[in-house]
Formats: structure tokens, C-alpha cells, sequence
């Protein structure tokens, strides 16, 4: 095989995995335009009877909307706490060598590969006790169960790799730590940030179990509104595609947001 | 980079500790008290001792979920390795076409758990959706809901589905970072595909793969949601995997020593997995 | 607000050794840091890690024997001290 031959037989390859990765999300996408009674009745490639309907459902009723709002509240709770914990955590485990930090680093670890499943019955208590189930704070703090390990994780990768002469220099132009560390420090290591972020977004987003758990009404995350709604009369098919639809949207977002930078956080890696 | 020994360094990591130790030190206590308890309510339970594990141990449906448990991630490691390192292989080496597929491949990892079994049991349904009706019309009869072998098969491809980009994508950034010259002397040597594959690919690859075999095991060995959307851990129980049946134990019969005493089985499986695979990195690192 | 843990006597102190051995060893450590080394396991380790691979491996045998036998757990108790400083001492 000559080389050009040879590299379009790779781009064929490529494309057709990445046209069978879309295909269910196409589905998706094309019965959320669809009447119920063209689901229903047969098999149709495209809507026949292009609707908007299934998304005016969602955008109108509260106990559909709201769900994204839920989501959303505790998603960047969430990323807010992970970050301001895990950068110094992160940059003690980079820089330092101090009693028990290799243990310490695997007990964070292996938070993260604990099974949600194990925690959900003492959450469920210890969040009733201190007054707050159904609160975006409880969901918040809960994720941290997973998300504080990996930002540590990902982040002592990239403060890794940031020399120490750079800090010492700092240092000697009379910084002081904290100001040092938000100035000059966070600065450097910012795509490394954004990385983390992507990935703490990514996580606290997808997770069903814990948030379906820890919330009933005032917070519910907007993955347990579409299990609940799917019991009711039947299954309206089009607002769960629609929904779905929906609660894939801020995924690619984000993703385009970070997308030069994702593939250096797998370079490290850690996720 | 050689790192300074300074114990005061506790006071930055202080905040993370604090932080996990009520986030997961508290709960793992409390599931420790309800293993030795049983538990009728509040202010009303009994110390039984380690009953409930010896219980647990012998019981046949949690063997049973645990051997299916564990043929799962095996067939989905057997899988999505090699899968997702054929498609880094094949991925173009730059430019915007590189970005479209990072982008494309990052879908599904973003989207919702419930969702992606939503997907599918839309997806692969006989009446409405395309994967299904399209496998009834080439003659197969499938129909996930009522036959286990069907049933296994949706699922395991709806892991295919949601966690091969994962490896591809880790696999992707491993191969970016080997030198352009390791190719070129290659070429001089007039290397075949294959050994260009076998002796300088796949050596580069192996700490990003040791660490996708890691997070492909530990998250299929904890897979609740996408299963549960789906097929409901039917039919019967052959869908049934191991968070799934320690949820209902929990919440759905609250039969909560069985449960702590189960939950620490797990964990201690999982503790011991994670152990070794963490140092199998670490030793790793110490080599190079 | 403690009421919600249960806590019954025998796992606060399976707790409080715990957490005294892990202050033991902390103390221990900063008196007279010990230096990675190999011994019978394959890979050269520490003090701390001994001990860890002492705590995991005692959980096991005590599941072992609930699962597989009928006797007392003070003998699976034993046989996890005696291993455990076996362990520490040559492993």
C-alpha cells in the first residue's frame, strides 16, 4: 500500500467509528423533533412533522426547567470547592516530601474508586442530621467524595511540571506565599486549571446516583426529573428525548471551551 | 525535580483532608456501626456481630452478582482497550480535523449516566428505534427486554459505546508525546507498520494504558446507573451488577446491616484492586 | 447529632486502634525515619507501607474465615497480629 493509500484508509476508519458514535445521538436528536404520534406509528429517518413542541414543554413547566437549574447551582458549587482545596493540596503533594504524603495520596485516591453505592445510605443520614437534604450544598459537598481526589490528581501532574526555580525566584522578589501562589503560581499552571475544571464539570455532571439520593424536591438534579417523569401515564417519549438532548448541550460547551487543552490533560495521564 | 522534606507542608493539604475525612471517613464509620447491627429504626437496634458478613459471604444471589460483576469488566476491558487504541492509531495527528474528532469523541463521556441508558433504550428498542427495529429487519430476532443474552449484549455495547473514547482520547495524548524522531529513525530502518507499533507505540503507551485499564475496571466494576436505566437489571437478574443489587438492599428493602456489611465487602475488593494497581504506577515511575 | 452513627463499643475501639497505631507510627517516624527497603515482599517498601499491606491482608484473612469456616475470630485475630509483625519486621 503507497502512503497516501495507507492514511485514507485510516481516515475511513476514524470516520466511520466516529459516525457510529453519533448515530444513537442522532436518534436522540431526531425523536426529540417528532410528534409522539410519529414515534409511535413507525420508523422515520428524519421528522416528517418537524415539531418544537417536546422543547416547549421543558422550557415552560418549572418542574422541568428548574431541574437545569439544580444542576447547574451545585455542578459549579461544586467546582468552586474542589479548586480552592485541591490547589494547595496539590501543590504541597508537587513540591514537598512530608510524613505519611504517599499514604495520604492514596487514601485521596481511592476515594475516587470507591462506589458511590457504598456512601449512599450514611450520606443520606449524615446530610438529614446536619439539616441539609434537598439543598444544592449537600449534592455539592458529596461529589467532593470524588472530585477533590482527581483535581488533586490532575493538578500536582501540571504543577509537576512547572520548574522550581520559578518559585524560589518569586521568593526572592520578595512575594510572599499567598500572594505568590495566586499571582504568579496560578498564572503558569492556568491550562492546567482549565483542564481540572473541564474534568470536575464533567463528573459532578453525569452523576446520577448521589444526586438523586441527597435531594427530593428544592434541588433535584434534572437526571432524576427525567427517571421520575418517565413512570408517569406511559413514556412521552419526545420530551425524554428533548430533555436529553438538552442535558447534553452544556457537555459540548464546555468541551469546546477546553478543547486545545483536553488532549494535554490526557497527556498527563490523570483523570 | 527532587522535592524538599518539609512537614509543614500538612498545612496545605489540611483543607482536602478535612474535607474527604467528613466526606468519607464519617460515612465509612457509620456503615461499620450498622455491619455489626441490626437496625429496626432509630434508637432501636441490636448488636449482632459479624452475622451480617457471614451472612453476606455465603450469600448466593451477591456470589452470583459478583462473578457476573467481574466477567462484565473483564469483557469490557477485553473490549475497549484494544478498540480505543486502534482509534487513536487511526486519528489525524493535528489540525482542526484532530480537534473535530477530540470533540466528537468527548461526547459521549459528558453526557449524563441516565441519559446515556436513555439513549439506548430508545436506541435499541424492536418498535422505535433504529438500532433495534434495523437488527429485526436483517432477521435477528433481539429484544433486549426479554432475553438475557440480548440483554448482556445491549449493555455491553452501550459500555462500548460510553467508554472507548476514553481510552482512545487517553491513548491519542500518549502517542502526541513521542518524539518525531523515533518515527524518522524508523523509517530508516524501514520498519513495517506493525513493529513501528510493537516497539515504539506500544512501549510509550504503556502508562496511559495502565492507567485507562485502571479507570475502565474501577468504573465498570461500580456501574449502577447506565444498567439501571436500561434493562432494569433484567431480565430476571442477569443485568444485575453489583451496585445495583447493594442499592436495593439498601434503599429499596432498607435492609441496612446486610447492606453495611456488603458495602465493606466491596470496598475492601476495590480497596485491594486500586492498591495494586497504584503501585504497580508508582513502581513504574520509579523505573523510568 | 452522633445519634445517627450507631456507634456500638466494639468498632469504637476497633477505631481507637486505628488511629493509635497510625499515631504510633507517625511518632515513630519522626523520631527515627526509617529508609525504603526490600524485604520478602517483591517490591522495596516502607515502614508505612508494611503496615498497610498488614491492615489490608487482616482484613482478609478475617473474611476468609467468616466465609469459608466456623471458628472464632480470635484465631483469625491472632493469625493477623503474628503476620502483620512478621510483615513489619522482614517484609
Amino acid at each position: 500500500m503507497s502512503i497516501q493509500e495507507k492514511s485514507r484508509s485510516r481516515g475511513l476508519g476514524i470516520t466511520l467509528f466516529i459516525v457510529l458514535l453519533m448515530t444513537p445521538i442522532y436518534w436522540l436528536l431526531n425523536m426529540s423533533f417528532k410528534t409522539n404520534q410519529e414515534i409511535l406509528s413507525g420508523l422515520t429517518l428524519w421528522p416528517n412533522d418537524f415539531t418544537l413542541d417536546n422543547y416547549r414543554v421543558i422550557f415552560t413547566d418549572p418542574s422541568w426547567y428548574s431541574g437545569y437549574i439544580n444542576s447547574m447551582i451545585y455542578v459549579v458549587m461544586n467546582m468552586a470547592i474542589t479548586l480552592v482545596v485541591a490547589l494547595p493540596a496539590a501543590y504541597a503533594f508537587s513540591r514537598y516530601r512530608f510524613i505519611g504524603d504517599k499514604h495520604l495520596f492514596f487514601w485521596l485516591l481511592s476515594n475516587r474508586m470507591a462506589p458511590p453505592a457504598v456512601f449512599l445510605l450514611p450520606f443520606f443520614q449524615l446530610y438529614s442530621s446536619i439539616g441539609l437534604f434537598d439543598t444544592h450544598i449537600a449534592v455539592a459537598l458529596a461529589h467532593c467524595l470524588f472530585n477533590v481526589p482527581l483535581a488533586v490528581w490532575i493538578l500536582e501532574g501540571f504543577m509537576s511540571g512547572v520548574p522550581r526555580e520559578y518559585d524560589e525566584m518569586a521568593y526572592i522578589d520578595g512575594h510572599s506565599f499567598p500572594r505568590f501562589f495566586v499571582k504568579v503560581f496560578m498564572p503558569m499552571i492556568s491550562s492546567g486549571i482549565g483542564v481540572t475544571a473541564f474534568f470536575i464539570f464533567m463528573f459532578s455532571w453525569v452523576e446520577l446516583l448521589l444526586a438523586r439520593t441527597l435531594t427530593s424536591v428544592d434541588a433535584q438534579p434534572i437526571a432524576a426529573i427525567m427517571t421520575r417523569t418517565m413512570g408517569a401515564s406511559g413514556i412521552d417519549w419526545g420530551v425524554l428525548a428533548a430533555a436529553g438532548v438538552l442535558t447534553i448541550l452544556p457537555g459540548v460547551l464546555v468541551v469546546w471551551f477546553v478543547r486545545n487543552h483536553v488532549a494535554r490533560g490526557f497527556a498527563l495521564g490523570r483523570v | 525535580m527532587s522535592k524538599v522534606p518539609d512537614n509543614r507542608a500538612w498545612w496545605l493539604v489540611l483543607p482536602v483532608l478535612l474535607l474527604v475525612a467528613f466526606s468519607a471517613l464519617v460515612p465509612l464509620m457509620t456503615v461499620v456501626n450498622y455491619s455489626v447491627q441490626d437496625i429496626f429504626g432509630p434508637g432501636n437496634a441490636y448488636y449482632v456481630g459479624t452475622e451480617w458478613f457471614r451472612d453476606v459471604l455465603r450469600d448466593q444471589r451477591l456470589q452470583e452478582s459478583l462473578l457476573r460483576q467481574f466477567g462484565f469488566s473483564a469483557a469490557v476491558l477485553a473490549i475497549e482497550i484494544p478498540l480505543g487504541i486502534a482509534v487513536a492509531l487511526m486519528m489525524p495527528k493535528g489540525g482542526i480535523r484532530a480537534s473535530l474528532c477530540l470533540i466528537l469523541l468527548a461526547i459521549p463521556l459528558l453526557i449524563p449516566w441516565n441519559v446515556v441508558g436513555t439513549i439506548w433504550q430508545i436506541f435499541a428498542r424492536g418498535d422505535i428505534g433504529l438500532f433495534g427495529w434495523g437488527l429485526n429487519e436483517l432477521g435477528f430476532s433481539y429484544n433486549y427486554t426479554g432475553d438475557p443474552v440480548a440483554a448482556w449484549f445491549t449493555v455491553l455495547l452501550m459500555d462500548v459505546w460510553h467508554w472507548t473514547p476514553l481510552v482512545a482520547l487517553l491513548c491519542y495524548s500518549g502517542l502526541r508525546a513521542i518524539p518525531e524522531a523515533f518515527y524518522q529513525a524508523a523509517e530508516i530502518d524501514r520498519a513495517s507498520r506493525w513493529a513501528v507499533f510493537r516497539y515504539i507505540q506500544l512501549p510509550r503507551l504503556r502508562n496511559v494504558l495502565v492507567i485507562a485499564v485502571l479507570l475502565r475496571f474501577m468504573d465498570s466494576f461500580m456501574i449502577y446507573t447506565e444498567p439501571f436505566v436500561l434493562t432494569g437489571g433484567g431480565p430476571g437478574s442477569s443485568t444485575t451488577f453489583l451496585s445495583q443489587t447493594l442499592t436495593t438492599m439498601a434503599v429499596g428493602q432498607f435492609d441496612l446491616g446486610r447492606a453495611a456489611a456488603f458495602s465493606l465487602v466491596y470496598f475492601l475488593i476495590v480497596l485491594l484492586v486500586s492498591w495494586l494497581f497504584f503501585t504497580a504506577i508508582t513502581h513504574m515511575d520509579k523505573e523510568r | 447529632m452522633l445519634d445517627w452513627m450507631n456507634w456500638t463499643q466494639p468498632v469504637a475501639i476497633f477505631f481507637a486502634v486505628i488511629a493509635a497505631i497510625l499515631a504510633g507510627m507517625t511518632v515513630f517516624e519522626i523520631v527515627s525515619p526509617c529508609v525504603e527497603r526490600k524485604g520478602f515482599l517483591p517490591i522495596a517498601t516502607t515502614r508505612g507501607d508494611r503496615l498497610f499491606i498488614g491492615l489490608l491482608s487482616a482484613a482478609y484473612i478475617h473474611l476468609v474465615f467468616l466465609g469459608v469456616s466456623e471458628v472464632s475470630l480470635w484465631i483469625a485475630l491472632a493469625v493477623s497480629v503474628v503476620w502483620g509483625l512478621v510483615l513489619l519486621r522482614w517484609g
